[in-house]
């Protein structure tokens, strides 16, 4: 592919110089009798052979595999198909197979005759092993087969792909060439497609947001084609297991999600909102320029580093206080391991002090002088005027600030992964271990996971909650935010 | 007019108190204004402790992980053992595996306590165990490098095992070992007595900063090179298409866009980007690059790819906050001696903004070097990253894994020992995050230029 590529972007840098030599004589070699610069006759040539031919190149790679594997699907029996495997199964073994040959036709092994002959009668796999390629089963016929028409096919498509393209480019070369004349618009053509080329960048955006939203509802529906959604939203228990006949239930996870997220909520508002206060009424310019900076630190920490803390500072510190019996700090023992409720919303706490503080910060500090020395000349002290005045202002901005980081809190995964403990269940006892969506979507798709059970897909159900209910949060503190500033301008 | 108070008549205060002295009234004021100041200062004073307290936890934790306990033996490099034929063919050498290194280790063991003088009751397995299970291998890996020192006698540095590190770091004591397989009292006094013969030091550890991760077993050996070079591998993606990208998008955005609904929803759709968890779009590369796409499982291109969808909006809204500063008289100076709309905005706008979009580019790439959520789901933890890539391609197709990942998977390991890593893995991942964004605010305050 990589010589492909190499051959248009030589075809590209061709047809600049053909192209504006054109032009020039097409002008007597006085560029003042051109429509356009000369360069712009080059780009447009560039123009013309790069971007079909890399598009082509694009829809082919995405198109091609997808024909090649439905077609090899319907090549396979039913009766191939052992019991409790599935076609996607047999699919991954023809490709490993394909590959591996190819590997070895790549490495010099053996020539492509040699393959086409080969027979299932032949012990493959060691014959694969003996030439440096290792394959994980043994092959039976059917794959064989399937293998040798996956490679057909490949291979096919592989040189239509390369005659398509190359055609394509020159094309382009011959099509800018001809173009190129002193009366030709050039500059408006390169122009409106560099405008296209921008406009698809920004559309990025949008696919990127259809991407996510389809990759979990596709899976979403299959996992509620296999498991009942009553279970799922109106279930009482989490537990996978992976023999089948699961629990999978939300409302455990979203009990921890929504209790952790709590916890950090209650540490990191009232010491956000109070230095936000702080920082923007009180402080000198010295004391700001130092504080804020600092504070902002604490967002700029990776979560990876806070969910160490967690697991190992602050998690031990707690069973130190409330753990061990005899031994600990209060005598009791109510905590018996470092993950819990508490440790998690503690740190995440943390981590939200300056989401809560900065936001709240320019909140406040747009809130109009003039509020303030109203207040001022009817004689209140400045806290009277900050609590009375200045706070309802801003109250409005101040709740979207604190939405938005309660969705932080929703969708931070490291925190928790480490420090919340991975059992699911309703308890009101902050000393707990519990878990959370994020930590079961992690947990339910590392490893080897099988896409066709349940207890894998309820990850996607799962991440598509998560997703829906941080938008929610989002879009409505995005929404406050808006309403308010429009208030004072 | 009977309004008016007469201004002759002195102001009685309804209270019948001074003006001089505060009523109980506004005492209560003054404390409550006190009060009210001192719970902002309280605040700042916590969180600024709290990033104290991490700072102090991070340094005084990960430090020990730059340090390494080393024992000095001089090992007599047999040709019968390590190069039968004698004819230093380097195929032939490979040949030997660690397994016939090992027990010119342990002679050399024996050798050093012998020579040294010190008495102890320890079989020489027993003495041998002091050593890393890596030292083997690290003989080995010196022999192949150097195979003209075989035949002749080296001094070579080996690394200790864990146990007798965390001794030397204070991690390990005679009273925590009670209950501990790998080490025993007596081994302890052996260490001792090297340490006394000066043969066994802490020294600088620089395989940890270059190093491969190793297994379970060998937390003593394990490095977080491999793993900063699959970072690099991934920041080098999001470079290469997140700033084309997002400075496209954000030119469009800021200076081709119609106002319409299709504007609107993308706007819209970029903040919301921002702030969906990262995790989301690891599920995004799990079911588009892997499951779809087949691209291979953790691979740092798949992570690249992710890191980027979940770098443009940061990119894109601090390019349209730079482009947007740039005064519109330049643009009309540029349109007023000729220039189309396309080419004020590439010739002269987008220079002037260059600088506050390589701001924005540097922090978000900071953002995606800390970000782990998104690698635990394409796969980029759960093995040992352990062979580095040997060319550009390899480091973006061969599994891999990355500092953040490697830092996760270090804590999930249950051995103390891979903790100190963890922590000395952080500090190397806060030095390359503190630096970038040094470079940021150096590349503002040199090149801001305010209009």
């Amino acid at each position: 592919m990589l010589p492909l590529v190499i051959v248009i972007a030589a075809l590209a840098l061709g047809g600049y110089f053909l192209a504006r030599r054109r032009a020039m004589i097409s002008a007597g070699g006085d560029s003042r009798k051109l429509h356009s610069l000369p360069s712009y006759y080059g780009y447009n040539a560039v123009l013309s052979v790069a971007v079909p031919a890399l598009l082509a190149l694009g829809i082919w790679l995405l198109v091609q595999p997808m024909l090649v594997q439905s077609s090899v699907v319907e090549m396979i029996p039913a009766q191939a198909v052992p019991e409790g495997s599935s076609v996607n199964l047999i699919m991954s073994d023809v490709r490993r197979l394909a590959e591996g040959l190819d590997a070895a036709v790549g490495a010099g092994a053996v020539s492509n005759e040699e393959v086409a002959d080969l027979t299932a009668a032949d012990d493959l796999r060691a014959w694969l092993a003996e030439r440096g390629v290792a394959i994980g089963a043994e092959v039976s016929p059917e794959v064989l087969q399937a293998a040798q028409a996956y490679r057909e096919m490949n291979a096919l498509g592989h040189v239509g792909r390369n005659v398509f393209v190359l055609l394509l480019a020159l094309a382009g070369v011959l099509l800018a060439y001809r173009e190129s004349h002193a009366d030709f618009r050039a500059r408006n053509r390169v122009e409106s497609a560099v405008k296209a080329l921008l406009i698809l960048a920004a559309s990025l955006a949008i696919l990127t947001t259809v991407g996510i939203v389809l990759s979990m509802l596709f899976e979403t529906i299959n996992f509620f084609s296999l498991h009942p959604w009553t279970d799922f939203f109106f279930g009482a228990s989490w537990a996978p297991n992976f023999r089948g006949d699961s629990d999978l239930s939300i409302l455990p996870l979203l009990w921890g999600t929504l209790y952790i997220s709590i916890i950090a909520l209650a540490v990191a508002v009232p010491i956000g909102l109070f230095a936000a206060i702080y920082l923007s009424e009180y402080a000198g310019p010295k004391v700001r320029a130092t504080a804020k900076p600092l504070l902002e630190i604490l967002a700029g920490i990776p979560t990876i580093v806070y969910g160490l803390f967690a697991l190992l500072t602050v998690g031990p510190a707690l069973v130190k206080i409330f753990g061990r019996g005899e031994d600990g700090l209060l005598g009791v023992d109510w905590m018996s391991g470092a993950t819990s409720v508490l440790t998690a919303g503690l740190v995440m706490g943390i981590m939200l002090i300056p989401f809560v503080s900065s936001l709240s910060d320019d909140i406040i500090n747009a809130v109009p002088q003039s509020l303030r020395d109203g207040s001022f000349g009817l004689g209140a002290t400045q806290s009277e005027t900050i609590r009375q005045v200045v706070i309802p202002a801003a109250l409005p901005g101040i709740v979207g600030a604190v939405l938005l980081a309660a969705s932080r809190a929703i969708g931070e995964t490291m925190i928790v992964v480490l420090g919340a403990g991975a059992i699911a269940r309703i308890s009101g006892n902050p000393l707990e271990a519990m878990t959370t969506i994020t930590t079961r979507i992690v947990s339910q798709l590392t490893g080897d996971s099988d896409f066709a059970s349940p207890e894998t897909l309820v990850a996607f159900a799962l991440g598509l909650t998560l997703f829906v209910l941080t938008l929610g949060l989002n879009v409505l503190a995005l929404y406050i935010v808006r309403k308010y500033r429009e208030q004072y301008e | 007019m009977s309004d008016i108070p007469n201004p002759a008549a002195p102001i009685a205060d309804p209270r019948g108190a001074s003006l001089l002295v505060q009523d109980g009234r506004t005492k209560r004021r003054n404390a409550a204004e006190g009060r009210f100041k001192l719970y902002g200062i309280v605040a700042i004073a916590i969180g600024l402790l709290m990033l104290l307290t991490l700072l102090f936890t991070i340094v005084s934790r990960g430090t020990g992980a730059f340090q390494q306990t080393y024992v000095t033996l001089s090992v007599p490099l047999l040709e019968e053992k390590l190069d039968k034929n004698g004819n230093r063919d380097l195929a032939e050498i490979k040949k030997v595996s660690t397994f016939g290194y090992a027990p010119l280790t342990k002679a050399a063991f024996e050798t050093k306590i012998a020579e040294a003088g010190i008495e102890t009751s320890l079989k020489p397995k027993a003495m041998a165990d002091l050593l890393s299970k890596d030292a083997a291998a690290q003989l080995r890996n010196h022999v192949l490098a150097k195979p003209e020192l075989i035949g002749s006698t080296v001094e070579f540095e080996f690394l200790t095992n864990s146990r007798v590190d965390g001794y030397l770091k204070g991690r390990v004591s005679r009273e925590s070992i009670a209950n501990d397989k790998n080490i025993n009292a007596a081994q302890l006094d052996l260490v001792d007595a090297l340490i006394a013969d000066g043969s066994l030091q802490k020294r600088l550890n620089l395989n940890f900063i270059t190093g491969a991760d190793a297994s379970d077993a060998r937390p003593e050996a394990a490095g977080m090179g491999v793993a900063m070079l699959g970072s690099f591998a991934m920041m080098l993606v999001v470079l290469v298409l997140a700033l084309p990208i997002g400075v496209a998008a954000s030119i469009y955005l800021e200076e081709f866009a119609p106002k319409n609904w299709i504007t609107d929803i993308i706007e819209v759709n970029i903040s919301n980007l921002a702030a969906v968890p990262s995790i989301v779009f690891g599920i995004l590369g799990l079911a588009v690059f892997i499951n779809y796409m087949h691209l291979p499982n953790s691979a740092p291109l798949v992570g690249g790819l992710v890191l980027t969808l979940m770098t443009l909006p940061t990119i894109i809204i601090s390019t349209r906050a730079s482009l947007k500063s740039v005064p519109p008289s330049i643009r009309d100076a540029a349109l007023g001696v000729g220039a189309s709309k396309m080419q004020s905005v590439f010739h002269h706008v987008l220079p002037l903004a260059a600088p506050g979009i390589l701001t924005g580019t540097i922090i978000g790439l900071a953002q995606a070097l800390g970000e782990t959520a998104p690698l635990l789901l394409i796969g980029m933890v759960g093995f040992i990253a352990s062979n580095p890539p040997e060319s550009i391609a390899e480091g973006l197709m061969a599994p891999n894994s990355a500092m953040p990942a490697q830092i996760y998977e270090w804590a999930k390991r249950a051995d103390p020992a891979f903790y100190e890593r963890a922590w000395g893995g952080i500090i190397i991942l806060l030095v390359f995050l503190i630096s970038m964004n040094a470079i940021a605010v150096l590349l503002r305050r040199r090149f801001e230029r305010r209009w």
